[in-house]
Parts: C-alpha cells; sequence; structure tokens
C-alpha cells in the first residue's frame, strides 16, 4: 500500500532530533509537524520572519500580523522571536536550521532538484526555495513517487528548470526512502506491501538496491 | 526637522510616473496600505515595484495592476492574483522573479551602504545568467547587486516623531530592511506618538533611516489564508 501524504509526514518525522531548528515547506511537509514524537521538541521556522512558530489559531484569535510564509495564520510558542526576511535568510545561509524539508516535482539521482518552474505554464515565482536548498545541510524532499501521469520524478536529469543543484540527501515518498549518493538513489526502505520491483519500475534514475529492504516503520 | 505629515496624499506627493518604489510586506501583512490607495488615486504610471509579492486582485499591489500602473515587478512570489497573471501574459507587465532571500539581502545591503553581495541562492538555475561566480572556500556564489529605490512605502506598528519605528510579528519581514534602503523612506504607522515615547531599546528601525512617517487610518488588514484548529 503506498503511502498517504499524512504517512509521508509521519515518516519524514521520525528524521526529527531533540534541539532542532526546522523549515517546513507549504504542502507535505506542513503535515509534518502533526507528527513530531513524544518528548523530542524542534523548534519551527517561518522563513517570512519566526522562530517558534505554533499550531493554527483558534477561531477569534487569528492576527493578520501573524502569519507563516503559506500566509496561513498562525500563533507563537513560548520561547518564539520575530525578525526581518533578511536575516531569516541569514540564519538559513549560515547553516543555523538544522533540517528542511520541501516539495518538489522532480528530483535528479544527483539531487538536483526542480519544484519552481514548468515552461508554458504561469511561473509564480521561487520564493524562498532557492535559498533554501542552496543553503540547508540537511534537506529532506517529501512527495509523490510518481506525477498524475504516472511518470517517475526520481530521474537521471531534472527535465524542468532547476531550483538547486546537487542539494537533496533524502526522498521520501508514497512507496519508498531513498538517499542521494554518489551512484544514485540509495533505496532505504519501502511502503508496507510495496515491491521493491515496483520502486525500480517507478524509478527512472539510477538506483541501488543493496540487499533486503525493510518497510517503513512509523514508530 | 520635522518628519511628520498629516496623511499619505502628503506623504507620496513627490513620487511620479517612472520611479522604482519599494513596498514592504509579505502577502498582505504588513502591507503600507493607505501609501498604495494613495498612489492609486495619484495614478502615477510606469512605476517599478520592488516588493516579495504583488498582492490579491482587490487588494495590495493588485489595486495598482488594476490601474495599469506598474510596469515592471521585482518579486520572489507572485502566486495569488488573476489581473497580474493577464497582464504578464499579454505582455503589458514585465516581471523580476528573484528568490526571497536574495530580494531581502538586496535591500539589507542598500540600507548598509554595501554595492554587492554574494548568495549561493540560484546558482546552477536559469538565475545565475549573466551573473559573475565565483567561488569561495570550495562553494560557488552569484554576485548580486544592492537595489536602488528612489521611494521605500513601509508600514510599522508604532513610530515617533523622529521616525524611529517599531514592527509586530510577521508584518516586520521586508518592511525594516526597504525603510533602510529608500532614497526617500515613507513610514506609515498604526499609532504615532511624541518624541521620546517609544522605549530606545525597542526600536527596530531607527529614524535616521526615515524621511516622512504618518498615521496610517481605516487599516483592513486583509488576512490571505483564514486558518483556524479546533478547540
Amino acid at each position: 500500500m503506498a503511502l498517504t501524504k499524512e504517512q509521508i509526514a509521519q515518516r519524514i518525522a521520525k528524521e526529527l532530533k531533540d534541539g532542532y531548528y526546522v523549515n517546513l515547506g507549504i504542502g507535505i511537509p506542513t503535515l509534518v509537524a502533526n507528527y513530531i514524537p513524544e518528548g523530542v521538541n524542534v523548534v519551527l521556522q517561518s522563513e517570512n520572519g519566526l522562530l517558534g512558530m505554533g499550531p493554527f489559531p483558534l477561531e477569534g484569535d487569528e492576527d493578520a500580523d501573524m502569519i507563516n510564509a503559506g500566509k496561513q495564520t498562525i500563533t507563537t510558542l513560548p520561547g518564539s522571536a520575530f525578525f526581518d526576511s533578511a536575516m531569516s535568510f541569514g540564519m538559513i545561509r549560515a547553516g543555523k536550521v538544522d533540517l528542511t524539508v520541501l516539495g518538489a516535482m522532480e528530483v535528479s539521482d544527483q539531487g538536483d532538484i526542480a519544484n519552481w518552474k514548468i515552461p508554458g505554464k504561469m511561473v509564480k515565482g521561487m520564493g524562498g526555495a532557492m535559498d533554501l536548498v542552496a543553503s540547508a545541510q540537511n534537506i529532506i524532499v517529501a512527495m509523490m513517487h510518481t506525477n498524475p501521469k504516472g511518470a517517475s520524478k526520481l530521474l537521471p536529469a531534472c527535465t524542468l528548470p532547476l531550483t538547486g543543484v546537487k542539494c537533496i540527501k533524502k526522498i521520501v515518498t508514497d512507496i519508498a526512502v531513498l538517499e542521494v549518493t554518489p551512484q544514485g538513489f540509495m533505496l532505504l526502505e519501502r511502503a508496507p506491501g510495496v515491491s521493491v520491483e515496483e520502486i525500480k519500475e517507478k524509478t527512472t534514475g539510477r538506483l541501488i538496491v543493496n540487499g533486503e529492504i525493510p518497510e517503513i516503520q512509523f514508530v | 526637522m520635522n518628519k511628520i505629515v498629516d496623511n499619505a496624499e502628503i506623504a507620496i506627493h513627490d513620487i511620479k510616473d517612472d520611479a522604482i518604489l519599494m513596498l514592504g510586506g509579505f502577502g498582505l501583512c504588513g502591507i503600507p496600505e493607505n501609501s498604495i490607495a494613495a498612489l492609486v488615486k495619484k495614478g502615477v504610471k510606469n512605476l517599478t515595484c520592488i516588493s516579495n509579492n504583488a498582492g490579491v486582485d482587490d487588494f495590495g499591489i493588485g489595486l495598482m495592476l488594476q490601474k495599469k500602473q506598474v510596469k515592471k515587478m521585482i518579486s520572489s512570489y507572485v502566486g495569488e492574483n488573476a489581473e497580474f497573471e493577464r497582464q504578464l501574459l499579454s505582455g503589458e507587465l514585465e516581471v523580476e522573479l528573484i528568490p526571497q532571500g536574495t530580494l531581502a539581502t538586496r535591500c539589507m545591503a542598500a540600507g548598509y551602504g554595501i554595492p554587492a553581495i554574494f548568495t549561493p541562492a540560484g546558482v546552477g538555475t536559469e538565475v545565475a545568467t549573466g551573473k559573475e561566480v565565483r567561488n569561495f572556500n570550495g562553494k560557488d556564489y552569484l554576485l548580486e547587486f544592492a537595489f536602488d529605490a528612489d521611494f521605500a512605502l513601509v508600514k510599522a506598528w508604532k513610530g515617533d516623531a523622529d521616525g524611529n519605528l517599531i514592527f509586530k510579528a510577521t508584518a516586520r519581514n521586508f518592511n525594516p530592511l526597504m525603510a533602510m534602503a529608500g532614497k526617500i523612506t515613507i513610514a506609515e504607522v498604526e499609532e504615532l506618538v511624541p518624541s521620546g515615547e517609544l522605549d530606545p531599546n525597542n526600536i527596530h528601525v531607527p529614524g535616521i533611516y526615515v524621511h516622512r512617517i504618518f498615521q496610517g487610518k481605516n487599516y483592513e488588514k486583509r488576512i490571505e489564508q483564514r486558518t483556524v484548529r479546533k478547540s
């Protein structure tokens, strides 16, 4: 069974370590905040200028001056701090953010990522994605393994305009967990009931399969 | 020295056609609502607007787009605006998309008197086209220049007669950087107080960067994505 978006987020949450500063992108990455393991304290960074982002507000408590990078109303947690956009990307460039999770349209087996532009379609912009992928030490991509037409999103080379080069370290899809190595995508885990053969079929980039591949565990 | 002006119309009186403007805000959060309304009323045209986003159809910079006042947008994300898309596809509007951190830091550089910066954002992508690449300690960086804007229009929470500014929550975003970067900086504030009433320890932008300040009015502070949780 392929993972749901929530389960992808749940699997990524296992990568969180106590004390991490984490930037979560829009979409599946945002859901990771719902699965932070018990006893693990992480501080969420929102690149519009906040460390210590909390959950959505209760109805009636929305504050127009308090939003996340997806322009959603949010709250702060005790110990939070506000800052301007230059400082926000300063801490990202300086490597202070321990983990970045973001979505992608394509990832290459070199770790290149494309997630901002489709030629022929209205281009909305890269937002902070290029800054994040160029600087973060530890980037996990959360995405579906194939696009809606069934074509692989894990490729020998990206076909779409790039967001960043040789920057992605790990990918969690609906059917697999993979690490980007100099030799290509190393298969680490597979979704429960999904065969290695199916993952091979759906991966057009170089795929390395060493020995038995365990099923994804959520806890 | 009197920095206080009565209203937005007076504050922006000398903004003319073809001006290069910076406008603070992230989405609709912390945008200079009063100055934008005054620019729409004045009808100046051919503006270049440096702003992280371009508003929505009927609010923020979207109001200026409706009146076809904008020649060029320099932004990182312009997602939420149908009129913007129409003008872009028809060629009426020019758009330069740049990474958000690069946008912020090019503002910062202007306010700090630094002509250019090196950033890794965009290396190996189409953003790098035509730009100098320099390798420092084994990593490539792009040369990006400080912005040169005629006016910066910013919105603060509190300000005083000396032009000192304090921002609230995530409405800070690009506002302090742009306030520091404008040749002429116009600040509108939710609460304008007499000189000496703000704690000097808490000032985000010192008044030296602010040329005109006014008490804003009728703030709508529209929320773009109202999201709530159940108790």
